[in-house]
């Protein structure tokens, strides 16, 4: 048994937690407190959340863990850019479109 | 990781990795679903047809709650696990309903958000940006929904069985879609709710 490695105090989580909370204040600063243009507000709070996901992916859920760990990321990255083309895409396409009418 | 000397374990048969990799595909999947609601939020969010908008009825003070408690019951939860691996019934059990109660103060805030809504005038009916916000919202709650019932069930097989291969890689699997409702809300809030009450 590992007991070393096993029973040591999970300061991964401990640090991945304080950083969320951490993160999701700064974006309610950044968003009410900050005179920036909007544009600017949400590529700051934009990151932020990014950050914040790839807390929970790699502290929490230990994405690269296993023999699979990087077929799990390779699944992963693939997801995200699917959902970005789908996103960026449904905007894009019936704005435009909508403008052209 | 390579550098851990005994194998968690969930990991130790050939049947749990197959679960655990084939649940990882499927959080891919959903990843996606969700992508197409977000998609046809943003798509008409403007579009409020005199109803009420985003920052009209949105209060940032409740959708705090709502976060931390979301993202403290995705640390109890991580807790739960690392409770498992220690081979800590008591543990895991504590952290896990612990996680549970977080999960169901979540859901009555939002049930009670979405109350607040409807008397101020904003149905699923009322314009494009209330279809579409409580369409992604609903979808998200629906899944926290259905994984306090996963994880309930969960608890009276871990009780009476305690922790073994199989329910260790079921708790493992859980987890995982436990922490990803978490990053789901992590874009809710910052892309819904922030967004819509500063712009």
């Amino acid at each position: 048994m590992s007991t070393q490695k096993q029973h040591r105090f999970p300061w991964n989580h401990v640090i991945g937690f304080i950083l969320s909370i951490a993160l999701t204040l700064l974006a309610v600063f950044v968003a009410f407190q900050t005179d920036f243009s909007s544009n600017v507000v949400l590529w700051i709070i934009g990151s932020l959340a990014i950050f914040q996901a790839l807390i929970q992916l790699f502290l929490f859920m230990h994405i690269t863990e296993g023999k699979e760990g990087p077929v799990n990321v390779i699944n992963m990255i693939y997801s995200v850019f699917l959902a970005l083309v789908i996103v960026f895409g449904s905007i894009w396409v019936l704005t435009s479109g909508h403008a052209a009418m | 990781m390579s550098s851990h000397v005994e194998t968690p374990l969930e990991y130790r048969s050939e049947q749990s990795q197959m679960n655990i990799l084939g649940f990882w595909i499927f959080l891919g999947a959903e990843i996606v679903l969700f992508s197409t609601l977000f998609a046809s939020y943003f798509v008409l969010e403007h579009n409020t047809a005199d109803g009420p908008a985003g920052q009209d009825i949105f209060i940032l003070k409740d959708v705090l709650i709502e976060t931390f408690l979301l993202l403290t019951s995705s640390f109890t939860c991580g807790l739960a696990i690392h409770s498992m691996r220690n081979h800590n019934l008591k543990g895991l059990l504590t952290w896990i309903v612990i996680t549970l109660l977080l999960g169901a103060g979540f859901l009555y805030m939002e049930i009670n958000e979405f109350i607040h809504y409807v008397h101020e005038g904003a149905t699923l009916q009322t314009s494009g940006f209330t279809a579409g916000f409580f369409t992604l919202l609903g979808t998200h709650g629906a899944h926290v929904t259905l994984g306090i019932g996963w994880i309930t069930l969960l608890i009276i097989q871990l009780v009476k069985r305690g922790i073994t291969e199989k329910t260790a890689s079921k708790f493992f699997i859980a987890s995982l879609y436990w922490h990803f409702l978490d990053v789901v809300w992590i874009f809710i809030f910052t892309f819904v709710y922030l967004k819509g009450m500063v712009m």
